[in-house]
């Protein structure tokens, strides 16, 4: 009788560790979609648990907003998942598992060295945090149709802001649309315009300064655009706080000529306008400071508060190497981060030559990025900058401040974050 | 029955009589009021005195303990103006912005619901056709979603919304309503008076119909003029559910936060941002999450909602008093 109860107590004990050691390769994996991201990660993950049988990934879909709001707050009480797409690079730094001790960081390095730093926590940090999933880059569409119709010149591709206005407007006439041009509502898309008007938004010494006379003369041209309706003004004034707002359905609808958002935008554009009308990639307009768009995009990372660094830096390993990272850029229609699979070019799966041409058209832009406005990306507190970008400027826009105005506000509330920060 | 329970009920009886020798039966009182304390200081009263902490200390750190002890700096922050009437001169702009659009929107809504509310209880009031019908009809938008009500109107009055189809089809140019600061928050006033009328409505029709039919076929006889029994007759003994609706109307317009929110976002510019929106913004929605500073906005608000339900408990008191 003693016995058989020590074989049964052996027995439950065996089994418990086994569910123990089954659960503890548990990886939960918060994911949002642009387009087909998150099906697409669930499906190739599942070939890797078929090579990895002690590993279970679950992914968890939710929507972007979670992602911008829930999961710092997760994170920051050690509730968080394992694994998860993020846009906010720098800002949750703190959280991140370095990847270092588990990859092969020669590879990593060959393949992502321009983005890592975007993931890491400053100088001196050699760690390797985040798989860059998708580049994005900021930049503007035109509706192509529109400008054959009205027989206006597209301009060319030195063409500045002020050349861009003066024809979506004649074109926005000539064939009666609602809009000549629009701008999503996002401190992100707005900085790439302003850098290009010669705005530094750094210091000498690397600290955040925003505004500076580039930037206000950027802004000021904005405002006067927006209340002179060459800039479809519900999209930034229709809105309050820092709330992001595109204005990609008025260009589906065929409603505006000129639509500065991002190349993000080439999946929705492909399946939604189809051959209502073409459009086209022209990228960003030109000023003093460049003709620079804003690198940015999602990338992968870990939280250190997970029970199974290992398994998490697998998750992520397998989905960083090469033929993986090259079916997922194909299937996910976005523009590769990863070197070699950049270099050797994209097959674009179940893609229209149009959208085709149009991720090579932002593929292309990639040179024209600034050094500026990858600091701008790489740089931790850049979402409390896009913020108080958006906030006062829309302020402006209303009316509720001038220009002026909203600028020496925008300085204080850079000072009073900064100060809540350190 | 009983003799099932008997047995049940002894052997309940044996630990409380226990407790009873033990600690007295005046003490045993709190045995029965344990689980609902537990219940009240977990999940009411342990949240203010976190809410309290936070609003003592800085920075943008969720724990506790990684936050450092500021006092009443962030009251200080929130407080910090030269001039009340001019958000331009305050630290925090936005807080003050958010301060008087709430003074505005309080007494514009309270005072255009408790208005409209009396004027439809005195007509559903009456011996209508179809009564019931329209009792219905003012009823319904309380039993939908702030989130539905907000959509519906946003449908209304968007740029290609059926407001513009309509004024576009009779010959007028379209609007863009919710872009201009004054129409987005007369619309936001509307949209909520429209939302919540009904329930005050209900309330007030509920007052009506407690005043005694045979005062009114008395001031008919002494020829009274209609007029004359509603100002006389109608408003004095009703005076008592009207004092309820307009205080449960303050603290709820005081609270107002989901419909305006998914109707403007709080927009164009600061245009309908309250008290409630604010204090999200600043604790959750922006960069950094400056938890601190939305603290002490929600005691500062909580202090006024305090005072209206002090108000509200004295004209209910009032009420049953006579």
């Amino acid at each position: 009788m003693k016995k058989s109860i020590m074989t049964t107590t052996a027995l439950a004990a065996l089994f418990m560790a086994g569910g123990m050691a089954a659960q503890a390769q548990e990886v939960r994996f918060m994911c949002y979609s642009d387009g087909n991201e998150c099906e697409v990660y669930d499906d190739v993950l599942t070939r890797f648990e078929a090579e990895n049988p002690g590993i279970d990934v679950i992914v968890d879909v939710v929507p972007y907003q979670a992602i911008l709001e829930n999961l710092p707050v997760q994170l920051a009480a050690g509730s968080g998942p394992d694994i998860a797409k993020v846009t906010d690079l720098g800002g949750l730094h703190e959280y991140y598992l370095d990847l270092a001790p588990y990859v092969d960081r020669d590879y990593w390095e060959a393949s992502f060295g321009g983005t890592l730093d975007w993931y890491r926590g400053g100088a001196g940090d050699d760690g390797l945090y985040g798989l860059h999933s998708q580049l994005t880059i900021t930049g503007a569409y035109i509706n192509r149709t529109l400008f054959d119709q009205a027989g206006v010149d597209v301009p060319g591709a030195d063409a500045t802001w002020e050349d861009w206005a003066a024809a979506s407007r004649a074109v926005a006439e000539a064939t009666g649309t609602q809009f000549p041009m629009a701008m999503d509502r996002s401190g992100h898309r707005i900085a790439g315009p302003a850098i290009s008007y010669g705005a530094q938004l750094f210091d000498e010494d690397g600290n955040p300064i925003l505004v500076d006379e580039g930037f206000t003369n950027y802004v000021r041209q904005f405002v006067e655009w927006n209340q002179d309706g060459t800039m479809a003004r519900d999209v930034w004034a229709g809105q309050g706080g820092s709330t992001y707002q595109d204005a990609a359905q008025e260009f589906v609808n065929g409603e505006l000529v000129y639509y500065y958002s991002g190349s993000w935008q080439v999946s929705r554009f492909d399946r939604d306008i189809g051959d209502f009308f073409d459009w086209q990639v022209v990228g960003s307009p030109c000023g003093d400071g460049g003709c620079t768009g804003m690198p940015g995009g999602a990338g992968i990372v870990g939280f250190s508060q997970t029970q199974h660094p290992e398994a998490v830096a697998a998750v992520i390993d397998y989905l960083a190497q090469e033929d993986v990272y090259a079916e997922v850029t194909a299937r996910t229609r976005n523009i590769p981060a990863h070197a070699a699979v950049a270099a050797a070019g994209v097959e674009y799966e179940d893609t229209s030559p149009q959208a085709a041409a149009a991720l090579n058209a932002w593929a292309a832009q990639v040179p024209n990025i600034s050094p500026i406005a990858y600091a701008y990306q790489g740089y931790a507190g850049n979402r409390a900058m896009f913020g108080i970008t958006v906030q006062r400027v829309t302020q402006a826009i209303v009316g509720e401040l001038t220009v002026d105005e909203a600028m020496d506000r925008a300085v204080s509330d850079l000072a009073d974050a900064m100060a809540e920060t350190q | 029955m009983l003799s099932i329970l008997s047995p049940i009920m002894r052997i309940i009886e044996i630990p409380l009589q226990a407790l009873q020798r033990r600690f007295g039966i005046q003490r045993l009182a709190w045995a029965f009021l344990l689980p609902n304390l537990v219940l009240f200081g977990l999940f009411a009263f342990l949240p203010i005195i976190l809410n309290v902490i936070y609003a003592l200390t800085g920075g943008d750190n969720v724990l506790l303990g990684d936050r450092p002890f500021v006092g009443m700096q962030n009251f200080q922050t929130l407080g910090a103006c030269s001039n009340y009437l001019d958000p331009n001169t305050c630290t925090k702009d936005l807080f003050w912005r958010a301060v008087w659009n709430t003074v505005w929107f309080v007494t514009l809504q309270v005072g255009f619901m408790v208005g409209f509310a009396l004027l439809t209880a005195l007509v559903l009031n009456r011996d209508i056709r179809a009564r019931g019908f329209f009792r219905g009809v003012f009823f319904f938008p309380v039993l939908l979603s702030p989130v539905v009500v907000a959509l519906i109107w946003k449908w209304i009055l968007q740029r290609n919304g059926v407001l513009n189809a309509g004024l576009e089809a009779m010959g007028y140019d379209s609007f863009a309503w919710l872009v201009d600061r004054g129409w987005a928050f007369t619309w936001s006033v509307f949209l909520s008076v429209w939302a919540h009328m009904g329930f005050y409505t209900l309330i007030l029709l509920a007052g009506l119909q407690a005043i005694p039919r045979d005062v009114y076929e008395a001031a008919l006889m002494d020829r009274a003029s209609p007029w004359r029994s509603f100002t006389k007759i109608t408003l004095p003994l009703l005076s008592p559910t009207l004092l309820v609706v307009l205080v449960l109307a303050l603290i709820k317009s005081v609270q107002v936060f989901e419909e305006v929110f998914a109707f403007t976002g709080g927009g164009p510019g600061s245009a309908t941002t309250f008290m409630i929106q604010f204090i999200y913004q600043t604790g959750f929605a922006g960069a950094p999450r400056l938890f601190g500073l939305a603290a002490a906005a929600s005691i500062l608000l909580a202090l006024v909602l305090v005072l209206l339900t002090a108000l509200q408990l004295w004209a209910n008191r009032r009420n049953v008093d006579g």
